[in-house]
């Protein structure tokens, strides 16, 4: 199946994903990898607000290249996820609806993907190049002094993604090759 | 042989080149090798996964773009001939060159000055240079961008030479197993095995500049390359680990002498951006 959706995310709009499932993305993507998480922790752990609003938002994993005068963004694919795993739970139980990168996930995070009816995309990892192509606009809202880990608010229409993980347990890592070796067996 | 002066200038002008079109054009046997899995691909996703790496190279060719956000640390080697005399320092020319290419070319800078304490340098230097020196007076450089998403699935076990073939094998397959989607599959393995701790991985590095389309010299490690090859595409993982037949574009092993104790084996994890571009100067 293939699913629009607009951020802000609501869990009601991501009940019926499942893993392996297409979406097209288009509203407000925050950018954090991780440095930018781990400033985020500090803010947290001190009670300060963070650079955005967590409640119903979409964060990409992902560090762009500079972008070339006329242009909003440079090449932007995924970011390896896993590394943000400690960081996560946390985030989800305060609203942060929707993960994009790619790579497995602790068994923390799929836990608490499940428990918050939250959900976790891939962007295709190595095409940053034809990620950038939907993201219309770029601004830096957090730590430049974090260059190509800074906090960004990209606006972002149509981006092309796949469910990796639902709320529901749903894991594309596991059912996906599971499919493809079942199949090869019977008829490829 | 005569002497041959070489201007350190014209080092950092190849080296500036080099970042760029490494980053942006995937060298043709790459290329070919993805084209061929994508043509071969038989499950569904994994043929359409295939297809988009394939139209983001086009993307990226028509739009200056480079093929992926993670432009990576600048390996730079420098295959230099003894009868040649340089008039400046190398180590300068290329880190010169690593900072014009990465600024010009509009390419991420990546290289944290310090592991811990984590402060950017700001210009993508300095360069991860290897030096080695050859006969003759020529000057061979290439550049070869390593990100980060493959490379930290990279690894080296030092086996028992009573492991053998078999410990080899199950090492490489235990890496690539424990890698999954991380390094962004279709990977290319560069392979070392022999040498000492610290040449068994500088030979795995070695072994990913070599073309996908040229086999191992030695026929036992050329069979060795083919039976790991298949091994890795029946795991079934496929493309980004979504599934599929496609999980690995190419292994290429590096051999070497090592102790009559030891069997090292280290595996540099490379993803289906295996850059590298070179150019004699």
């Amino acid at each position: 199946m293939q699913y629009r959706l607009q951020t802000p995310l609501t869990p009601q709009a991501l009940e019926p994903l499942r893993a392996g499932d297409t979406v097209l993305l288009s509203g407000v993507v925050y950018t954090a990898r991780d440095a930018a998480h781990a400033r985020m922790a500090q803010l947290l752990d001190e009670g300060k607000p963070l650079p955005f609003p967590l409640s119903g938002a979409a964060v990409y994993y992902v560090g762009p290249t500079p972008e070339r005068p006329g242009c909003a963004i440079g090449a932007a694919g995924p970011t390896t996820s896993g590394r943000m795993d400690a960081f996560t739970p946390r985030l989800l139980d305060m609203g942060l609806a929707c993960m994009i990168g790619k790579g497995k996930r602790s068994d923390a995070v799929k836990a608490s993907v499940v428990k918050n009816g939250a959900v976790y995309l891939a962007a295709i990892g190595g095409a940053g190049a034809l990620m950038a192509g939907s993201v219309k606009s770029c601004e830096v809202i957090a730590w430049p002094d974090l260059g190509c880990e800074a906090v960004r608010r990209l606006e972002v229409e149509e981006m092309p993604l796949t469910v990796l993980l639902d709320a529901h347990g749903g894991d594309l890592y596991e059912s996906g090759p599971a499919a493809y070796l079942a199949a090869g067996r019977d008829a490829l | 042989m005569s002497v041959r002066e070489l201007d350190t200038a014209l080092i950092a002008d190849t080296v500036e080149a080099l970042c760029v079109e490494a980053n942006t054009t995937l060298p043709a046997d790459v290329k070919a090798a993805l084209d061929h899995a994508q043509a071969a691909e038989p499950w569904p996703l994994a043929k359409e996964t295939l297809g988009l790496l394939q139209k983001n190279l086009c993307v990226a060719a028509e739009k200056e773009l480079p093929i992926c956000q993670d432009t990576g640390m600048a390996c730079v080697f420098v295959e230099l001939g003894q009868e040649v005399h340089l008039n400046g320092s190398l180590e300068d020319a290329v880190n010169e060159g690593v900072r014009r290419g990465y600024e010009k070319g509009y390419l991420r800078k990546s290289i944290t000055a310090d592991p811990l304490q984590r402060v950017n340098t700001g210009d993508n230097t300095p360069a991860f240079l290897t030096v080695h020196l050859v006969q003759g007076n020529g000057c061979r450089i290439t550049v070869a961008p390593k990100g980060a998403g493959s490379e930290n699935m990279s690894r080296l076990a030092m086996l028992k030479p009573a492991d053998g073939v078999q410990g080899v094998k199950d090492f490489v397959l235990e890496t690539v197993r424990q890698a999954g989607a991380n390094p962004c599959p279709p990977i290319v393995l560069g392979i070392g095995i022999g040498g000492s701790f610290d040449k068994c991985a500088a030979l795995a590095k070695r072994a990913l500049l070599r073309p996908l389309d040229v086999p191992n010299a030695d026929p036992y490690y050329a069979a060795l390359e083919k039976e790991l090859l298949d091994a890795i595409n029946a795991t079934g993982f496929g493309p980004q680990g979504f599934g599929g037949a496609t999980t690995c574009l190419g292994v290429c092993i590096e051999q070497a002498p090592t102790h009559v104790a030891c069997l090292p084996v280290a595996v540099n994890m490379s993803c289906h951006v295996t850059r590298r571009a070179w150019r004699e100067v």
